[in-house]
């Protein structure tokens, strides 16, 4: 891997946008992976890109003056809507270009939110506008809790994982739930393209982002980015933890086409186990050998459910 | 009745209003809060998700303010105390349910630890500008009580006067605090568990074959039963008659509304709290809630030092509004000087309780910071001016 990055350029020279249109000087913490993860789709979307974006780290590290990293149309609304607000967008867009107000150019319209404003509070506003089938792209960047009011569980957090408001202790293990699985209610809404993807795969995510763009219609992309500060981690494994979250099948890259799952091709043939992925990360510590067994069980089932949908598709994967 | 030993964290502490506020609930006997993370409040919830485990309550994280507002009316009916705590923009998700609340009379306390707005405003700044919102922001007419403290040490007490309050009255109760008092580390002593006072729930003594839910006692307030117990309990949001059935008639909702009014109104005596300072004499009084009280004490005490009689006045409880005090003080004094971390809110109240008896002065602010005292000073001595007084300014005097 540390050769593709090295070698971007003459790795995949027409697919790579040397554009920044998030640029450097923002104020996100040190090793965040979720701030490379929009730098990574900003490269894949272009500058015809209108982005509608709710509140969290990405807001707030992105958007303050003098720091504004912005080089495209960029609107922050509350917590709940960023995919009603990029609905809207997309709406008057296309009315206006109807009218001929407004040149001929494409514009994709994309909105983009946390885990908790897409999972929690945003789920409402998400599934209104896949559902009514808008030609807009809604990212999703999964830190697994509130990261920008200091580390609070949302229902994108894993089981056992220690936060401030499901801090694990004495009568608690953390987080007592399973993560809700995003990507596929997604999937259950029927639009046509939905993918995983985490910004340690840069090519893998920049040519899902770019798969997106180009479908007419509504398209989910859920974005695993891992939070150091979040998951008391050092910041320098911001890459390593997002290789190893897919290497164990924790976090399993793929993508549904039209109701056709595809495994990612970097998706390893065997899975590492899960104690490797939660050894390097403060909120997992506490966990017991026993409570790491129960993840692992869960995670292999999953993972085998996954395949068994993948199976049958003729391309991607033997 | 007194409050449980258990949970009550006696001694002196060195915490901030958040904290505080958290004990405070735990003290009153709270033991179900349903939240959703926002700064500034979000400490109060992460306090009580580590505390509550060990006295045998409940916390749960909601996916929005919209569920948190409605999980602790269902909580209450279920038997337990309950608060939610939120912040600005989180109230105003809420404001569907506060009206439920008021017209299904759920004894609930709602923190709010105010920011700065409209929208996202400033999340880790202060204001004093839902003070508004807290009273009319639901649809509908209705009464609801909110207390204004001013330290730490009244972010313990005044929650447990806030859970009273809603037990008594069994209506929503605000904690307006805002993102100082909320962030203020100060000293706060919490007594034995035994001088706290609290108010139990309105349990009724009825059989459950003479039970009537909204059969209103004689302050105008119905004893509760609590779900499961063999009662008939039918709870709605619409308007309904003394058994709880929707009614939905001129008679009913004239009889219903008016004493959800009335059980407050009427009985604000029992609520009101103004605490007075030298106002027996004053000329100008500075009329102030929340940390801009502590902010209009330097002020008060500089115009003081400079010959003028002021007082000040201190409304502790905002809602329902002290107007009959406020009238009492602006016959005697010649004006009332109102600083507040908005542009001009409870400042009207005021005026409209005056009624022309004093004149009124606001000292606004957009919200951020606190007032520097000088900007209320100087205030102050522009009434004083206004009024014919006479001091000295401090070039004067040297």
């Amino acid at each position: 891997m540390m050769n593709i990055v090295e070698n971007f350029d003459l790795f995949a020279p027409r697919l790579i946008n040397k554009q920044e249109l998030i640029s450097s000087g923002h104020r996100a913490c040190s090793g965040c992976a979720e701030v490379l993860a929009v730098r990574l789709m900003c490269k894949a979307l272009g500058e015809n890109t209108v982005i509608a974006s709710a509140t969290g780290c990405m807001e707030i590290i992105s958007s303050m003056f003098p720091t504004t990293a912005w080089q495209v149309p960029w609107i922050h609304v509350a917590f709940e809507n960023a995919a009603a607000v990029a609905s809207g967008v997309e709406a008057g867009l296309k009315a206006l270009r109807k009218k001929g107000k407004i040149d001929d150019r494409y514009v994709k319209v994309v909105g983009m939110a946390g885990d908790g404003g897409t999972m929690d509070i945003g789920f409402q506003a998400l599934s209104g506008a896949m559902e009514r089938g808008h030609d807009m792209i809604y990212v999703c960047f999964d830190n697994e809790a509130y990261m920008n009011t200091g580390i609070q569980r949302s229902s994108g957090t894993p089981m056992g994982a220690s936060t401030t408001t499901a801090p694990a202790g004495k009568v608690s293990i953390g987080q007592k739930t399973w993560k809700k699985n995003m990507p596929e209610i997604m999937v259950a809404h029927g639009i046509p393209y939905v993918a995983t993807a985490c910004p340690s795969y840069p090519l893998d995510f920049i040519r899902k982002v770019e798969k997106a763009k180009s479908i007419q219609g509504p398209s989910y992309i859920h974005c695993f980015s891992m939070c150091p500060t979040g998951w008391r981690s050092p910041s320098h494994t911001a890459v390593s933890m997002g290789r190893l979250a897919v290497e164990t099948g924790v976090f399993p890259l793929y993508e549904v086409e039209n109701g056709h799952y595809r495994l990612s091709p970097d998706m390893p043939k065997k899975l590492k186990p899960v104690k490797s992925y939660f050894k390097p990360q403060g909120r997992f510590r506490h966990l017991t050998p026993d409570q790491i067994e129960m993840i692992q069980e869960k995670v292999t089932v999953e993972f085998g459910k996954l395949v068994e949908k993948a199976k049958f598709l003729k391309t991607g994967n033997e | 009745m007194k409050a449980s030993p258990e949970g009550v964290l006696t001694g002196v502490h060195f915490m901030d209003g958040d904290h505080a506020a958290c004990e405070g609930a735990i003290a009153a006997g709270c033991r179900f809060v349903a939240g959703y993370p926002i700064t500034p409040s979000t400490e109060v919830v992460e306090r009580f998700s580590v505390r509550i485990p060990t006295v045998g309550g409940m916390f749960i994280q909601m996916e929005d303010e919209i569920a948190s507002s409605i999980a602790i009316q269902g909580a209450a009916w279920g038997g337990a105390k309950v608060m939610t705590v939120t912040s600005g923009p989180g109230l105003s998700l809420m404001m569907e349910h506060i009206g439920l609340a008021v017209m299904a009379e759920v004894p609930c306390v709602i923190v709010d630890v105010q920011r700065g707005g409209p929208s996202t405003g400033l999340p880790t700044l202060p204001a004093q500008a839902d003070m508004m919102q807290v009273k009319w922001g639901s649809h509908g007419d209705y009464q609801i009580i909110a207390l204004s403290p001013n330290s730490p040490q009244e972010c313990f007490d005044l929650m447990i006067r806030a859970f009273n309050l809603s037990e008594t009255w069994r209506c929503p109760v605000f904690m307006m605090m805002d993102e100082v008092v909320g962030h203020m580390v100060e000293r706060v002593e919490i007594p034995p568990a035994d001088q706290i006072e609290i108010v139990p729930r309105r349990w009724t003594t009825k059989k459950p074959s003479e039970y009537r839910a909204f059969e209103p006692g004689p302050d105008m307030v119905p004893d509760m039963a609590k779900a499961g117990d063999g009662y008939k309990l039918h709870i709605t949001g619409l308007t309904h008659d003394e058994r709880g059935y929707p009614a939905m008639n001129v008679p009913a909702q004239n009889r219903l509304v008016r004493r959800l009014s009335d059980k407050i109104l009427k009985n604000r005596d029992k609520i009101v709290d103004v605490r007075e300072d030298g106002c027996e004499d004053a000329d100008i009084i500075v009329v102030s809630y929340g940390i801009t009280s502590r902010v209009a004490g330097a002020a008060v005490e500089m115009a003081r030092g400079l010959g003028l009689k002021v007082g000040s006045a201190r409304m502790v409880v905002c809602w329902p509004f002290p107007d009959v005090e406020i009238a009492r003080l602006s016959r005697k004094a010649k004006a009332i000087v109102v600083p507040e971390l908005n542009l001009g809110q409870m400042v009207g109240e005021v005026e409209r309780a005056a009624c022309g008896d004093a004149r009124v002065y606001l000292v606004d602010h957009a919200g951020g910071s606190v007032h520097e005292p000088e900007r209320i000073l100087e205030t102050i001595l522009q009434a004083a001016r206004d009024a014919g007084l006479g001091f000295k300014t401090e070039a004067e005097r040297s």
